[in-house]
Formats: structure tokens, sequence, C-alpha cells
């Protein structure tokens, strides 16, 4: 470990770092710009001027970037030195000659990495006495706001947009000072990553949009840790709440998962819980609301869950604690996840691959890190937008490897790595059914029905392991494809295949497992990464409990039956008649959730559940890392609660024996663990309620939070008692405990001097490092020395039927979530309903594009406009999934097709 | 005396087409060199013995940059070898003389400088406005072409060198050597972080060297004639001649190619014939819009690289700008001041947001709106935009006349804020 | 779209390079040369011929002074406005020039003649002041040689 001397003091400092991250990581600050830890350096700013001295004698000094120059053992610098705190000074003086100083209407204002380091700097007098220069500003779509004049040129977000997530649309333009920074002309941003800019930019050029419908100053939210609920990886969150209503949400930073990036679909779709369409009470269906006051319904629910047969419908969004409440209630027998059965089919196989723990499953960080990437079968950019960006930098860095390896470059050295790299890139096999975005950056992107994609994988795995069974009848494309595959990922020292669920096909996983199970077997280390589909989909299979098919299937044989549905649109993942089905059959039908829909409608009972903000719960995401969202608000309305506080209210009218599941939600989980000890260590992912530090809280709100006295004087004058939360050892107040939380418990990043997201460097261990004391989050399985189980069958290859084609969904990042299309900009940005075929297929039933096509399937007759797909393979039809207003169809079943003539 | 670089160019006849050169001995070097005469690492060592050094600028000893390459199979290829014939660097026009006067010359300079780093491909980057170099360049290079001396397998020696031309659009960055690579790559001609040097990490990303116009056209000479020769030519311990020119209100404005260290007096007084009559001479920047102004004090200084970096000022292009007694110096180091801050690619923010400043506070000088403290400003700005300060050195040239002409017309200021007018008008 | 001849000219300087992109500018001048400037269009129909996009197009075309992103009368006077030349009096014809045409500086003539744009150095600086038409070079030029010299175009 090198010394470098800091204005005559030693210190220790790790190698391989530059001098900027060495001083941010030993708590010296020091003002940046252009720099940014997931980015590395470019030295545009001079920001980060110090002195480096040839030697003790040396008096003078040289003014070096720090981000620009790597650590040396026995190195001195001066952070202090006058000439360079001058320089650094003048630095901001001359960013300042054409910033607006628009601070009070910016709402970045109080929270600006720009004004941060503008005090820091020390610069406070202008001497700049000329006209600023002004520039127009564009309109960037619905979820990002630019205002232009406010750009002090780090050219970060270009980097980020462009470098780091591989954006097209925006760039620098023009040269001197009259560079700018946007899109060619105004138009909505294509990126799904646009929302970062708001956190890359050091002011206020690129802001979040919907903060600014309903905006607050950042300091007088109030915070808590979040989970996202869009997708299965569990990036990690801040949501911000003010007046009841969610403002906003921001990166919370976690080394292992998200790092610094969130998607769009992650940071914009909270609206739908300040939505108008929220359940905001609980209703008995003929009942008048009076009938409905708390302790009726309860009363109510009694006389329903007793005497009669209780069935459970779980979910997959909803939290671990929420659908083990119901298994209590129920029963684990009748406790059914609201999954269709050829979905659980091929998640209880990932839970199998898992548990059994033969092969490693790579956190995000993991995937940035490998240097050879397979994804087989799963469209990330749609399904897991942030696994994506990690594959993204895989194959940057790998190719950044290549060449580091044999130049003395450092890693940090963005721009000498990337003029050195060119367009070389790491190994990544992009195979999916349509082209994708990540198609640009693969060098290998074979598109092919699910069955041979999974075929693919078999003969890549046959290669690797000859023992494996042989593909039969594999076409020479396939087996070539197979070979280019098979030998990158055994050139190889950690490579990562990725495969998931959104096929609906089983052979996928068994092939993706045979892969990297033979690829260990070579002593290579290699990660296998799952792709589910909803946040807690992963928690949801590993309780094992049977399909949503069975519960139909078990309420054929039962009669005098009570269904309770947590949290689930059951029409959104099973056909309707299936569903009706099961409606019809049940006596009472009581619902828990958040938005009304077509479920809820069904509702003799309907019971308003808290959302994500409105609760504490854990979550179990694609890696089975178990990890805690806690409460931002308690909404106003008592009505509003978790659902597993319901259900555990409801049981306890109905039992008198104590169940294990007390007060507390530490109570519930201590239960899981125990009744299902696949979820050992649920208990320990964050803090239990009582955890204190000092005696204090955690509080929610900034110590800079105003208007505490104020914000509710026109209900009372008196000031309300702060309300009190039972459930965490976070406080819904400014006082409390004011040094660093532990990880899963941190509601903001704010540290002095540093009020914007970046002082997130005050949290961990190094900059960019894991946060100190850990990353949040358990991980519920450890990798074993279990030998693997290869599989047999391999499907055969996939043959179009004459007149009949196999309907698959194709999954959108806008439009397909149930949630985050509340979100006005999300959902501007959804798709269309459409069917596609391919061209051949379009053009043999004499279809072209925008006919309207009637699809048959469950007894149903639905009808389309055409977009014909041209990397379609023939013999499929695709269905965009999940958009508002379409029905779950039967995927992987073969259907009819007519025209219909309007 | 030997004028080996401009023997051949005679300003009311046209250039040497290649069977002309070859008669006046062109491409001797290169059939010497490819004929087994020299190795690459031999032809690097004699002009590393020549003290030839860049003609563009900065000085370094060519042969030295050269061994930075890596040479041998296990270097990656292609290499590049690039002229660097931007010149945009205003009051500089002597590279426009080799180029318009003997393209033949350049190419063989090209062909022998990608021999000693056993570089592939060559590319000419020509300034935009030299149309009618680009026409001659583009047909000498297909003559080199036809006779054997570019494409593959050059005079049997096994040695293959493939050579475009590529004309700028417009940018004085474009002459900073890294973002010429940029350039030249179909990018925004911003700079790039040395290290690493383009040696190692070039055009798209491979080893190159990029040389001047006049540097490279003393190789064959070198070769033809030896380093004991080249050195012999110069009045100074740099080797050769130099093009040296003068612009500006003086009676013969030229260029000329003269012995690498004559006096500045013997280029005004002599060659250039004096200043116009009624006008003296106030200020000299001795090579090129970025270099420190010299006064009549220097005008005894050789025009060496060690002799003007003692009078404070740098050798430069050797292309010297003189101001006159009737111009204001605060108008003239304005206009350098919108040049330089125009010209400004945009990349770092003490060049981006100090040069228009520095621009802005000229103007208002020269309108009469300059106060006292806009002195220290400019003062503040010399020493702020100072090299290692910026990114590149385009800011730090722009000082350079900025920072001299507050130090010798330190009055002329003084008097723009006290009569609040320029008194030249 | 990009006409044949254009296409055919980009193809050759695309052989030249390791990749498409890399010859954006050549492809940007190749268009300029035929239609006079580079329009919004221009830059999409590159973009779509080089697999980029139109704002990585645009990004390269707005950083050089001599692609023109406006329309741009039928001949461009660039007029040094650089050391020598402001020595030797550029201003002079800068004004003659401006009052000849009826425009200043950036702007093109109402009959879609001339085009004025100052520039930097044109490296003719021991015959300033200087200035070039299309391609053709003036240099030692006074105010009174102007009519002589616009007359030429048409």
């Amino acid at each position: 470990m090198p010394t470098i001397y800091i204005d005559n003091k030693p210190f220790d400092v790790k190698t391989g770092k530059n001098l900027l991250e060495a001083c941010l990581s030993l708590g010296i600050d020091l003002p940046y710009f252009c720099w940014h830890p997931a980015m590395g350096s470019v030295g545009a700013c001079r920001q980060c001027a110090i002195k480096v001295f040839k030697d003790e004698e040396d008096t003078r000094g040289r003014l070096v970037m720090s981000c620009m120059e790597g650590v040396k053992d026995g190195m001195r610098i001066s952070v202090n030195d006058e000439t360079a705190k001058a320089f650094r000074s003048q630095v901001i003086e001359w960013l300042m000659t054409n910033h607006p100083h628009d601070c009070p209407v910016c709402d970045e204002g109080g929270c600006c990495h720009l004004q941060d380091m503008t005090v820091m700097s020390g610069h406070n007098y202008r001497h700049y006495h000329f006209k600023k220069r002004t520039y127009p500003n564009q309109y960037l779509g619905p979820l990002i706001n630019h205002e232009m004049n406010r750009c002090i040129q780090c050219y970060r977000c270009v980097r980020f947009y462009h470098d780091y997530a591989g954006g097209k649309d925006l760039n620098v333009f023009a040269a001197h000072n009259h560079v700018y920074f946007g899109r060619e002309k105004d138009g909505v941003l294509e990126s799904p990553f646009s929302g970062n800019l708001a956190e890359v930019c050091p002011t206020g050029v690129f802001t979040d949009k919907t903060l600014k419908e309903h905006y607050t100053r950042k300091w007088d939210l109030t915070n808590a840790p979040s989970v996202c609920q869009h997708c299965s990886l569990g990036c990690n969150t801040i949501a911000g709440e003010r007046y009841g209503q969610l403002r906003n949400i921001v990166n919370r930073y976690n080394h292992e998962v998200n790092g610094y990036f969130l998607c769009d679909k992650g940071r914009f779709g909270y609206e739908f819980v300040n939505s108008e369409n929220r359940i905001t009470q609980p209703l008995i269906r003929n009942q008048p609301i009076e009938a409905t006051e708390h302790d009726t319904v309860l009363q109510y629910m009694r006389a329903l869950v007793t005497g009669h047969n209780l069935i459970g419908i779980g979910s997959p969004r909803a939290s671990l604690e929420s659908n083990y409440a119901l298994l209590e209630l129920v029963g684990k027998e009748n406790f059914y996840q609201g999954v269709p059965d050829d979905l659980v089919y091929v998640e209880q196989k990932i839970v199998d691959i898992l548990q059994s723990g033969t092969v490693h499953t790579p956190s995000l960080k993991e995937i940035e890190q490998a240097d050879a990437v397979l994804v087989l079968g799963e469209d990330i950019w749609n399904t897991a937008p942030i696994m994506a960006l990690a594959v993204r930098q895989s194959v940057m860095k790998t190719a950044a490897t290549h060449t580091t390896e044999q130049l003395p470059i450092p890693t940090w050295h963005d721009a000498a790595i990337k003029e050195l790299v060119q367009e070389d890139k790491g190994f990544l096999a992009n195979i999916t059914m349509l082209p994708s975005p990540l198609d640009e950056i693969s060098s290998s992107s074979m598109k092919a029905a699910p069955d041979d994609m999974a075929r693919l994988g078999f003969a890549i795995a046959h290669i690797l392991n000859p023992s494996l069974p042989e593909v039969r009848n594999a076409g020479e494309e396939l087996l070539s494809y197979a070979a280019t595959i098979s030998k990158a990922l055994q050139a190889a020292k950690h490579p990562v295949i990725i495969t998931g669920t959104s096929c609906w096909n089983n052979a996928l996983i068994r092939a993706a497992f045979d892969i990297a199970a033979a690829l260990d077997m070579n002593e290579k280390k290699a990660g296998l990464a799952f792709v589910m589909q909803d946040c807690n989909s992963m928690g949801l299979a590993m309780t094992r409990a049977s399909s949503f098919d069975r519960a139909v299937a078990a309420i054929q044989r039962t009669t005098n039956v009570t269904a309770i549905i947590l949290e689930n649109d059951l029409y959104r993942s099973i056909p309707a008649a299936k569903a009706d089905t099961f409606f019809n059959k049940c006596k009472h039908i009581v619902v828990l959730d958040t938005l009304h829909n077509r479920t809820t409608e069904k509702a003799h009972v309907l019971i308003p559940a808290a959302t994500f903000a409105e609760a504490d719960g854990t979550f179990v995401n694609n890696e089975a890392r178990a990890q805690r969202s806690s409460q931002v608000f308690m909404p106003a309305n008592s009505e509003i609660r978790e659902s597993f506080k319901w259900l555990a209210d409801i049981k306890s009218l109905v039992t008198t024996a104590s169940n294990g599941h007390g007060k507390h939600m530490d109570d519930l989980l201590h239960a899981l663990e125990a009744r299902l000890p696949q979820f050992a260590g649920v208990s320990r992912v964050a803090p239990p309620h009582d955890f204190r530090i000092h005696g204090a809280r955690i509080p929610r709100e900034s110590h800079r939070y105003s208007g505490r006295t104020a914000m509710l004087a026109n209900l009372t004058v008196s000031e309300p008692k702060p309300l009190q939360d039972d459930d965490s050892s976070l406080s819904y107040t400014m006082e409390g405990y004011r040094g660093l939380p532990p990880s899963p418990l941190i509601p903001f990043f704010w540290a002095p001097g540093w009020n914007s997201g970046q002082s997130v460097t005050k949290y961990q261990e190094e900059a960019g490092g894991a946060l100190k004391g850990g990353d949040p989050g358990i991980r519920l399985f450890e990798q074993t020395t279990a030998p693997p189980v290869f599989s047999k069958d391999i499907p055969d290859a996939f043959t179009p039927r004459a007149g009949k084609w196999m309907l698959l969904p194709q999954y959108h990042i806008f439009g397909s979530g149930e949630l985050s299309v509340y979100t006005k900009g999300i959902a501007s940005l959804s798709a269309e309903p459409y069917v596609s075929l391919s061209r051949r297929d379009a053009e043999q039933s004499q279809l072209k594009n925008g006919d309207t096509v009637a699809v048959k399937t469950d007894g149903k007759t639905y009808t389309l406009p055409l977009s014909i797909n041209e990397s379609l393979p023939d013999g499929i039809i695709l269905v965009p999934a999940g958009l508002t207003g379409m029905e779950a169809l039967s995927w992987g079943a073969w259907v009819n097709l007519s025209t219909v003539i309007v | 005396m030997e004028r080996p670089l401009t023997r051949n160019i005679h300003p009311d006849r046209p250039p040497l087409n290649l069977k002309e050169y070859e008669m006046t001995g062109g491409y001797a070097a290169v059939r010497k060199v490819c004929g087994g005469g020299m190795s690459p690492a031999a032809l690097q060592k004699l002009v590393q013995d020549s003290n030839l050094k860049g003609r563009g600028g900065a000085g370094f000893n060519t042969g030295i940059k050269w061994s930075l390459i890596p040479m041998g199979d296990q270097a990656p290829h292609p290499k590049y070898l690039i002229a660097n014939a931007d010149e945009m660097e205003p009051g500089t026009f002597k590279d426009r003389v080799l180029l318009e006067g003997n393209p033949h010359q350049l190419i063989e300079g090209m062909i022998l400088a990608a021999y000693a780093i056993q570089a592939e491909v060559a590319y000419v980057f020509l300034r935009w406005a030299y149309h009618k170099a680009a026409d001659l360049i583009r047909k000498s290079i297909q003559e080199a072409y036809d006779a054997g001396y570019l494409g593959k397998d050059i005079l049997g020696s096994g040695f293959h060198l493939d050579m475009h031309l590529h004309t700028g659009v417009g940018r004085y960055m474009c002459g900073e050597e890294t973002a010429l690579l940029n350039a030249l790559e179909g990018k925004r001609a911003t700079p790039r972080a040395k290290p690493p040097f383009p040696q190692i990490s070039g055009l798209f990303g491979k080893p190159t060297i990029v040389n001047n116009v006049e540097t490279l056209c003393c190789v064959p000479h070198i070769v033809n004639n030896g380093a004991d020769w080249f050195k012999g030519l110069s009045y100074s311990e740099d080797g050769g001649t130099k093009l040296y020119g003068v612009s500006g209100k003086v009676k013969r404005p030229g260029a000329w190619e003269l012995p690498m260290g004559v006096t500045m007096r013997e280029l005004i007084e002599e060659h250039a014939g004096g200043m116009k009559n009624g006008v003296q001479l106030k200020g000299v920047l001795p090579g090129g819009a970025s270099t420190d102004f010299l006064t009549t004090q220097h005008l005894d200084i050789k025009m060496d690289y060690k002799s003007v970096a003692a009078a404070g000022s740098r050798l430069g292009t050797g292309t010297m700008i003189v101001m006159d007694s009737e111009t204001c110096p605060v108008g003239f180091v304005h206009n350098l001041q919108h040049f330089f801050a125009q010209e400004s690619c945009g990349w770092c923010t003490p060049c981006r947001e100090g040069l228009p400043w520095v621009e802005k506070i000229l103007l208002s000088l020269e309108k009469g709106d300059g106060t006292p403290e806009d002195l220290e400003l400019l003062n503040m700005h010399t020493q702020f935009l100072g090299p290692g300060n910026t990114f590149c050195a385009l800011a730090p040239g722009a000082m350079e006349p900025l920072q001299s002409a507050l130090k010798y017309f330190r009055d002329d200021f003084e008097k723009h804020i006290e009569h609040k007018k320029c008194p030249y008008d | 779209m990009l006409t044949a001849t254009e296409r055919q000219a980009i193809d050759h300087e695309i052989s030249l390079v390791p990749y498409k992109k890399a010859s954006v500018i050549e492809a940007l001048k190749i268009v300029q040369q035929h239609r006079g400037w580079i329009s919004d269009e221009s830059v999409e129909a590159i973009a779509d011929y080089l697999e980029i996009s139109p704002a990585e197009v645009d990004s390269v075309a707005t950083f050089y002074n001599l692609i023109f992103r406006k329309p741009v009368g039928r001949h461009v006077i660039l007029l040094c406005d650089s050391i020598s030349c402001y020595v030797m009096g550029y201003r002079s014809l800068q004004k003659a020039l401006e009052d000849k045409l009826h425009i200043r500086m950036g702007e093109t003539s109402n009959d879609q003649r001339f085009t004025l744009l100052p520039n930097v150095c044109l490296g003719c600086c021991d015959h300033a002041p200087a200035l070039m038409i299309d391609k053709d070079l003036y240099s030692d030029v006074e105010p009174t040689m102007l009519d002589d010299i616009l007359k030429k175009y048409t």
C-alpha cells in the first residue's frame, strides 16, 4: 500500500487510484466536476487542481489535476497550497461567468453540486462584468427538463448518456464557449437511462420533470430507503414525500446492485402512489360506506374466514411479509402463487438451481466485471434495463482490459482508454427473439424462437463438455454460433450467462445452467444470472407454493370458498376465462390492493393496501438478495395499511393462540424463517425495529427540513406531534442520530458541505466502493460444492405450423409495467397494442403493416393492428405483454389468425 | 550558403514533377534506404544525430521522437506517420512555401520517416485553405505510387506504405497533434491527454508519429548528406536551415530559408527590407501568434530555439509578425485573443471561459471602458492559463503575447484607461 | 438521401479507415461540396449512411468552422481577420465589403450571390490583407480592388 504525503501528513492509500479518488476516500474535501466514480477521469473541468512536489525540498511544486495523476509511493502533494486553492477558486469564477445564478428558481437549488463546490472553493466575489451568453432550451420529452443556461460544460451528460449508456441522441455541439449539450433537435430522449442525467449533471441543466410537476425542495422531503418495484433486479432507491404525496425517486447507491444508476421506469414510475385510482378505504359489496368502518370490516372478515374454506392467492409484487402473512392466515396448503402454471414451472427450475448452489449467481456489479457475457433468450433491455447497462459496462471494460494489459494505462483514465480501445469490444452474445439495442455491442446476436435458443445453449454446453448430449438435427448456422460462443466463453476467466423467464421457456433455463456448470467444471468462475418478472417474483417462487392453475383445480373440488387475493391483478397474468372460472367458484372474494383494477372489481370485500412508499417490506431480487424497503410516509388515511398488517389483524380475530407473529414485522420474519427455512437470513436484512444508535433513531428528514411548524398551520395552529414509527428505527422527524446509519437504513445522502447526491462518497469505504459496513441486502443462497445435474432432454427445433402461430409476449420497458404507466410521461412513451409477424408469414397471409388482425386464443378473439417485424422468426406471433387494457394471453399456445376487413 | 529545402523552389515556375524531382537528386534517399542502405534503427539514429528539431514550434529532437515508437514484430500495427500541414498559426505561412513549391520533397521525407518507424499508412493533414497545395499533393502522391515509391513492397524492400491526403475543415486546434488525430478519426478536434503519447496510442489507438512539414522536408537531405553536413548548415547548435518569415509593415514581407540562428535584425532589416516608410518597429512576435513579444532591444538575438527562449520568447514556427509604431498594442493583442477564444475547442474550463473574458476586457479597453482592475484580471489570466493548468497548450500560447505585451507596452494599456479611449485612433 | 455520386465518394473514404464513422468529416465535406451547405436532411442522410445517429454527425459538423449548417450564397467570401491582416488593414476591406454587399459579417446578400464570413489566417500573411472567394485566393487586397474581384462572381 503506497504512502503519500498530503500537506506533509502521511496517508496510506490504495494502489491504482488517482489522487482525487485517494483524497476523497480519505475524507478530504476536494472539489471536482467532470470526474465521476463510475465514469473515470477526463481532465476537462480543471477543478480538482492540487500541487505536487518533487521531494521534500521542493517548495514551489507543480499544479496538477488530481484526477489525472495516479498515486505513487512517497509522493508529496498539497491540497491546501495557496496557489492551488486560488486556482480552484478561479475555475469556479470562470464557470460562473455565464451561469445564471438562478438558484432560487432552480430545482437543484440546495442540493446542487455546483453550489457545494462553489462554497468549497471559496469563490465569492464576481469580477466578470460583461453580458452572459444564453442558450435556447430543448424539449427533451416528458421525463427530463432542459435548462441549458445553467450548464458548466463538464461533459458529464454526454459521457454518461452516449459513452456509458450507449444513447445516440444526446451529444455536444459547437465549440469554444458556445458548446451546447442536448439533442440534435427537440425531441424525446431515446435512452431509457435518461433520468440519470438529473443526477450526473452537477447543476440544474437536466432535471426531473416529474418532480417539477409537484415540486418540493429536496431538503424538505421526508425520505426512506426503498427498493424499486418495477422489475426483478431490486435496484435501491430513495423515495421522497411531502404533504402526503410521493415527490421523487433518486438512486440509492448499492455497490453490488445498481451502483450509481437507475432506469427511467424505476426512477419515474412512482406516480401510481399518488394516483386518483388508489383504493382509499375498505369497501363491502352492497353495503354503505358507514358499514365499512375499520372494526366493522374486520368483524365482517371474521365471518368470511371462519367456517369457510380459505384459498390465498399470493403476489409477485407484494412483500415477503404480506405473502407470508397470507400464507399463515390461509394455511400453507391453501396458499397459491398468483402466477400461471407455465411460469411457476420455469421459476421453480430457477429456484431449484439457486438452491442447489451448484453455480454462482452474480450481482449486477459482478456482471459488470464479467469478461464474456452470453444472454440466452432474455430481452434484458426491456425486462431488466439496469442489467443491460451492466452488460454494456462488461463489454466496454473487457475491451479496456485487453488494452491496459498491454499498456500501463490506469483504469480510471477514461479518456486515454477510449482512445486506445477505439471500437474494440468485449465478448457479448445477445441471443434473443427480437433485435435489441444491445445487439450493436454484441459480437454475436442470433435471433430465434425460444426452443431454438435453448438448442443453441445445449449445443454450447455440449462443446464445453462433450459428455453432455448432442443437439440432434442441429443446422450449420446453429453449430457455428455455438462454436464461436463456446470458444469465447472458454477463453474468459469470469464468463456470465444470463437468462430469464420472459420467454416462458423451461429449456432455456436448463440450457443456461448446463453452460454455466460446464464452464465451472472447466475451472472457470462462471456466473449464471436469472431475470424474473416482478420485484418479488423470486420471493414468491421461493415459497414453492403452487401455481394459480392449481388453485383453479382445487376450487373445483371445494365449496364455500373464501378467496383472499393479495395485491395481484390476476387478469394481467392469467387468461380472463381462467380467472373468471376461479372467481365464479368463490363464495367470497376478498381483495387487498393499492389500485382499482379488474380483479378488485370482483371483490366482495376490498381492502386498501399500502404501496411500497407507505409500507415496510422485504423483497427478494433476481439474485435471491433479500432487501428491505422502508416506509417513506404514513398515509393520512389510516385505513391504508400494509397488507400484512390487515392480514395479521384478521388472523388474530380467528385464533387466540400465539402464532409467533406479534406486533412487528421482525416477528413475522422470524416466523417465516422458522416455517420456510429457505428464507433463513431475511430477519437480518435490516436492523430490528427497536434498533437505536446512542438511543437515537435515524431521521427520515434532514436537519435542513423546513416548515415543520407551519406546513399544517392551515388546519391547526399548534404543531402536531411527530408521527411515531413503531415498525422501524427510522423516525418521522429531523431529530435523531446524525452519523452514518447502517447501510440498509440510509434514508438520504448528505454530508457537511455536500448537499447533492455526490455526498454518497462520504458513505463509501472508498470513492466508488462499497458502502461503509457493507452493502445492503442478504443473499439467501450460498454457492455449494454440489455436483451439477445436467439436462437430458433437448427440445426439437422450432417448426412453424401451417395456419397456426406460437403466441409469445413482447415486453416493453415503457408500457408493460402494471404500475409505472400511472406516470403520465411513461404512459405517453408506452407502446400501442399490436401483433407482430415475420415478413414471410405476413406476406403468406397477404397481410401488410397496419392491417387489423384477429388473434383467436383462450376462447376469445383479439383484434389488433399488424406490425411486421423483419427479424421475427417465422411461425411466431408476438403480442406486447401487459399493456394497459390488454388481457393476459396463453403464452406459448398455438393460435389461429384471421384478417379483419374494416 | 546552402538552401537544401528551397533550392528547387522558384516562385515564378511550377513545382517539379516527379521526373524533374528525380533529375535534381530527388528520391535518391528513398532508393538508398529502401535499397538496403540503411535500417530503420540507423535512420532514426542518423536523424537524432543531425539534431533536427521539430519545426512545428515545440522544437523536440525528431530522431528521439521517432525512437519512442514500438518497433519489431510485436509492435501494434498499422503504425501511422502524419505530416502536420495544418499551418493555422496566425502569421505563419512557411509550410505553404514547401507544399506548393516542392511537394515531392515532402512525400520523400514522409516515406523516409515512415520507413524509420516502419509505418504502413501515412497522411498529409493539410489545412483547408491550401487548395493549390492540395491539388499538387494529390497529383504528386499518384506519381509516387506510379513510380513505385509508394504502395506495396517499395523498390523491392518489402516495405509497404500507403499515403493519403486529408484536408481539414478549419480549426486551429487541428494543429495540436492529438487534436489532429481526433480530426483524422472523424471526431471533434479536442486534444487528448498526454500520456499516453501518440507514439504509443495515436491514430485509431495505434503508434503514430506526427511531424511538421518542414521537419519532414529536411529528412531526405540528411539521408543524402549526413548528420554532420546538416549540423554544419546552422549558425547554432540546432541543426539545419530554417524557413523564416516576416509579415507586417515591412518593405518586403516573405519567407526565406536561412541558416538556423540568423539574427532577428538580419531578417527584418536585410531580408524583409526594413520597416515601411514612416513607421518604426515596436515589437515582434518571433514565431507566430502564440509567442511572447520581443522588442527592439532583442534585435540582435539569434533566431534559434535556445537564444529566443533565453530572450523570453519562443522560436515557434520562426515566422515573425512585426508590430509597428502605428498599430495599437491593445488592439493587436485583442485581435490575437479574439482568435484564440474563437479557436478554443471548449473542452477545458480555463481556456473556454478564460479566453473570451480576456478578449472582452481587451475590447473594453480599446473602447475606452477599461479600469485598472482590468489589468489585474488580465494579469491573473496570464498566470492561471499557464502550461499544465489547461488541458493543452492553446491557452498558454495565447497568454504569451498578452503577458509580454503587458510587460513591454504597459504604458499603452494604461493610456487606454486614463484617456478612456484608444490613443491610436 | 445521398446521391449516387456522393455515395461513391463517401464509399472511397470509408475504404481508407478502419470503421465507417471515422469518415464522417470527409462525408460532410463531400456533401457540402455538392450542396453548398449541410442541411438537417443532409445530416440525417450522412448519419444513415454511416450508421451513426444524426446527433453524432451534428456534433462533429458544428465543431468545425467550415462546415456550413446554414445556407450560404452562391459564393462564399472568407475574409482573413487574423493578426497580419489586422496589421495590414483588413478592417477597411471588411467595411468596404459590407457596404458594397449591404450585409454584415456572417450574412448572405439578398440576391444569394455572396455570403461574407470572417476567417482565421489564410496562410498568406506575407501578402496581407487577404481574402478567399470559393477556392480563389486574393492577396495584397485593397478596397479599390474589390469591384474588379467581385464582378468575377455571378
